[in-house]
């Protein structure tokens, strides 16, 4: 299982279309991708729950990646996170 | 004439006839089903179908409107793909028994109501976003006749509101306007119309019906007022004021990127008042030379809790970053009085203009308004950022103010963080006392920036709010002028720059009184600049 926190510096926080592109690089992967913020938790591969969450900007949270393929899909997804949020 | 008051999303006038928006009504209604594997299939090829058509929405929307906004058919195909949607509406069908119109209304229901529930009002606005998709299926479910958009030709569009794809699917270049009833400035249609450049008045109240259609219609952008078959005289008025609007924004064009200087060479730093990073682009497109009141605020009133350093320095630091060099003049938080934050703990005020706010709480609570300073001085590495204090009634206050920056800086020193050493600090005058005070605050600060809304209301003792005082209420009270003048005079003889930044500084008929009374700075919202620059560059102080 791979662990990693990420803080949103994006002034418009986790939006809709940003959300979407989420989605679809954690869809690229067989891992289960959960995301947490403080106690709530979502998938991180279903846009409603992703978008649920509300994630402004400032707010941290933590990805957990846990499969076959966690190690590619943990640094993917940690670098897309930093390069769009 | 029917009158009607919305918000208004784009400031311009448009007359047109008016068309409402007409759907194909859907029934949802829920009735039992004997077999709900038919409604289940029913329902994954009504999907598939509506994944389809998105698809084609989105390749022409790019074409048409550009990728950020077709990319809302893009969030609707991940919309109708995602496990949650359709599990939810199967289990439904399956559980309930019901038909599959019925299980994807009550999902797209469920749905909506979850992202009106959120803190947002971005976040908000996308139930919109799910009732639309809903809607898409449901209309391939009853057989699959869409809506005729080629029917909306130069037109001015009526509608309760618009669902994101309709907004999109309507053949923008021959819409004169929109009039909604419902929707907020966040909508899709208020967005879309604002990157356009179309007339839009939104959130009118008032639902139209059938009668209205074909009717003349008056968009004015200005007021957020629509007349629906305007008397002569209105319509009259209206095509005037449109003609000067147009000849105004022609004649507005001609002083962008031009210096403010008067006849006699009297040159004025022209500056913009923002509220949030979001005003950023309007900065920038109307042409102001810096932000003269960055309201800080924001910060707070956007959060559910006290903003990190490390948040406010991004925004700060962005701020900057986009300025490209100009200055950006901060003022440190001011909540209280009408702006209130629940996690503040204020406790409840008889008189909360005159009570716990801005420079009290800081000074009350030094620790957050440390927080704020080391981000404000940690950002101002990267550009020409000032600080501003605001409600100031004494030098005490600024000593103790700045001794809690010197503390900061001093931190920062040690960890060897940088900072902009030559960082100006000044203070709002907007009490009294602060004006009349202004020989010696001049003494311990590097401006002084006039916030003529809260000179005025202290100076009189008249609550702004109050329609019920506007008999009693001038705006142009000599008094406040006398303060304004002395605190102008004041700030020169100890050799620092004095601006305004409040509503009066936007005031056409006072920019002469202003400038011979010496101001060397002027800040307004961002739609003033250009018309506060025209009237500037039209002043000869050397005549009479």
């Amino acid at each position: 299982m791979k662990k990693f926190e990420f803080t949103i510096t994006d002034p418009q926080g986790i939006h809709a279309r940003p959300a979407g592109l989420l989605v679809k690089e954690a869809k690229k992967y067989e891992s289960t991708i959960q995301v947490f913020k403080g106690a709530r938790k979502g998938d991180l591969k279903k846009i409603f729950t992703v978008m649920a969450l509300g994630v402004k900007q400032g707010e941290a949270v933590t990805v957990q990646v846990e499969g076959a393929d966690e190690e590619t899909a943990a640094a993917a997804i940690e670098v897309f996170l930093r390069e769009n949020f | 004439m029917l009158t009607l008051k919305g918000k208004s999303v784009f400031a311009g006038i448009t007359i047109g006839p008016l068309a409402l928006f007409h759907r194909n009504t859907i029934s949802t209604a829920s009735h039992t089903v004997e077999n709900p594997e038919v409604e289940v299939i029913r329902f994954q090829k009504a999907r598939d179908e509506s994944i389809e058509q998105l698809k084609g929405l989105y390749d022409k929307a790019v074409q048409k409107v550009g990728e950020e906004q077709a990319a809302v058919f893009e969030v609707h195909q991940m919309m109708l793909e995602d496990d949650d949607y359709v599990d939810s509406v199967e289990e439904k069908i399956r559980n309930g028994k019901i038909n599959a119109e019925a299980a994807v209304d009550q999902t797209a229901q469920e749905l909506a109501d979850m992202f009106r529930h959120m803190e947002d009002a971005y976040m908000q606005a996308r139930a919109a976003d799910v009732l639309d998709i809903s809607r898409r299926v449901e209309q391939q479910l009853c057989g699959g006749a869409g809506i005729d958009f080629s029917k909306y030709d130069h037109v001015i569009i009526a509608a309760d509101d618009l669902a994101p794809s309709e907004t999109l699917q309507l053949d923008t270049d021959r819409i004169l306007g929109f009039v909604t009833s419902s929707g907020s400035t966040n909508s899709h249609t208020a967005i879309l119309a604002r990157t356009l450049g179309i007339a839009a008045v939104v959130n009118t109240g008032n639902q139209l019906h059938n009668d209205v259609d074909g009717l003349m219609a008056i968009i004015d952008g200005l007021t957020g007022m629509v007349y629906i078959d305007p008397d002569e005289d209105t319509l009259s008025q209206m095509r005037i004021k449109q003609q000067e609007e147009k000849a105004c924004k022609a004649r507005l064009e001609q002083v962008r990127h031009v210096p403010t200087v008067t006849r006699d060479g009297r040159v004025i730093k022209l500056f913009a008042n923002i509220g949030n990073p979001g005003n950023l682009p309007q900065v920038l497109a109307n042409d102001a030379e810096g932000i003269g009141l960055f309201r800080s605020e924001f910060l707070y009133l956007e959060n559910s809790d006290y903003p990190t350093e490390e948040q406010q320095f991004e925004a700060y630091k962005k701020t900057l970053e986009v300025l490209e060099g100009k200055t950006a003049v901060i003022r440190t938080l001011d909540i209280g009085a009408d702006k209130q934050v629940d996690y503040f703990d204020l406790a409840p005020e008889v008189n909360p203009a005159m009570g716990m706010r801005a420079i009290r709480i800081c000074l009350t609570r030094p620790d957050l308004f440390k927080t704020q300073l080391r981000a404000l001085c940690r950002a101002s590495a990267f550009g020409k950022l000032a600080i501003m204090f605001p409600m100031i009634i004494s030098v005490a206050e600024v000593r103790k103010a700045k001794k809690i920056l010197e503390e900061v800086q001093i931190e920062l020193d040690e960890k060897a963080i940088a900072y902009d050493k030559d960082m100006e600090v000044g203070i709002m005058v907007e009490t009294p006392a602060s004006a009349v005070m202004s020989d010696e605050l001049a003494k311990e600060v590097d401006f002084f920036s006039i916030g003529s809304n809260d000179l005025t209301q202290y100076t009189l003792a008249i609550d702004r709010q109050q329609t019920a005082l506007d008999a009693f209420f001038d705006s142009h009270h000599p008094a406040v002028l006398r303060l304004i003048q002395q605190t102008i005079e004041n700030g020169h003889k100890a050799g620092i720059w004095v601006g305004i930044c409040g509503e009066l500084g936007a005031d056409l008929t006072l920019t002469e009184t202003f400038l011979r009374m010496g101001v060397d700075e002027l800040s307004v919202s961002p739609p003033a600049v250009l018309p506060l620059r025209e009237k500037i560059r039209s002043l000869d102080l050397n005549k009479a």
